[in-house]
């Protein structure tokens, strides 16, 4: 997995196939504290603490068509590597937070990747599902909501290729203006 | 600093996307679309499924073709991701492994457009993903 993009792309497909019909996805940056956090909560059917502790185990999986399961442990491999490392925590019924965190200064966190490209991807594959992106960069804050989407397109699916591209567009350009208010804040601080 | 996209923007658009997909669910029905299926499991994700559904959804609406582009999960091929599932309206589904943007532009053009078969096919009793 090249960068954190990928990794979301990944992990979020865990919760789409545990029945999710909202899935959270916040990556913060803070300076004060070194870290860079990804997170990732949906309402899907959760796993018990058993499951939970074999998730990292790259021979453990659900899955039937082949005996490896690698995600979980490569997003814990990268963020262990950055100096950080994951955390679970899942109830049956009661959905899934899956956490990781890097070192936001180490030289081996991982690039941001396309995560504009990622969210709207996700949001175009599975319309049927909600997708909540937020992004926090020191106090600064910005928030993708595909509810907010749906309402302003009523009948027009999020599927659609258009959309699709606006909606990268969209978040690309406001994760853009974000960076670089933070950049001119650190600047003059 | 030129203004950013916002939701209000998005709201001009919707009138415009209204019409042409009207337009198109006079003229097909979903199961006479071609229906292409990109592996997106951790395999296909780390060897580059995502440049791949990118193009795919992005260049089938350019080129005028009428199709549903969606993820579907890892069908055990993991040495041959990407892997993507092309099913033509009325025929078997075919699945063609080691896809690139490059190959991509080939299964469009050469077997969606004109039904010709392309290098690369895995030739196996295929079962979808969705059954097992």
């Amino acid at each position: 997995m090249k960068d954190i993009a990928l990794h979301i792309l990944d992990i979020a497909r865990n919760s789409v196939v545990a029945g999710a019909e909202l899935i959270v996805i916040e990556t913060k940056e803070c300076r004060g504290s070194d870290r860079f956090t990804l997170t990732l909560t949906d309402n899907g059917c959760g796993m018990d603490s058993e499951t939970v502790q074999k998730l990292t185990d790259p021979w453990f999986t659900s899955r039937t068509t082949r005996r490896v399961g690698m995600g979980i442990p490569l997003l814990m491999q990268s963020a262990v590597q950055a100096g950080g490392g994951i955390d679970i925590s899942s109830e049956p019924g009661n959905g899934t937070r899956v956490t990781a965190v890097f070192s936001l200064s180490h030289i081996d966190l991982p690039p941001k990747g396309d995560i504009a490209g990622v969210i709207s991807m996700l949001a175009g594959a599975n319309p049927e599902i909600d997708f909540v992106y937020r992004h926090k960069c020191g106090e600064a804050e910005y928030i993708f909501d595909t509810r907010e989407v749906k309402e302003v397109l009523e009948n027009v699916p999020l599927s659609e290729p258009k959309v699709i591209g606006y909606m990268k567009e969209m978040i690309g350009e406001n994760l853009g203006e974000l960076e670089e208010h933070f950049i001119k804040y650190n600047k003059n601080h | 600093m030129a203004k950013v996209k916002s939701l209000a923007d998005l709201k001009k658009m919707k009138e415009q996307l209204q019409s042409s997909i009207s337009l198109r669910e006079k003229s097909e029905h979903p199961e006479g679309m071609v229906q292409v299926k990109v592996a997106m499991a951790t395999c296909g994700i780390a060897s580059g499924a995502k440049d791949v559904m990118e193009f795919f959804t992005g260049n089938l609406e350019k080129r005028n073709v009428e199709a549903i582009v969606t993820q579907t999960g890892c069908m055990g091929y993991c040495y041959a991701e990407p892997t993507v599932e092309v099913k033509l309206p009325g025929q078997d589904p075919v699945v063609y492994g080691f896809v690139d943007v490059k190959k991509a532009d080939e299964i469009i053009e050469k077997y969606i457009k004109q039904g010709e078969l392309v290098d690369g096919i895995i030739p196996v009793n295929y079962e979808t993903i969705d059954n097992k």
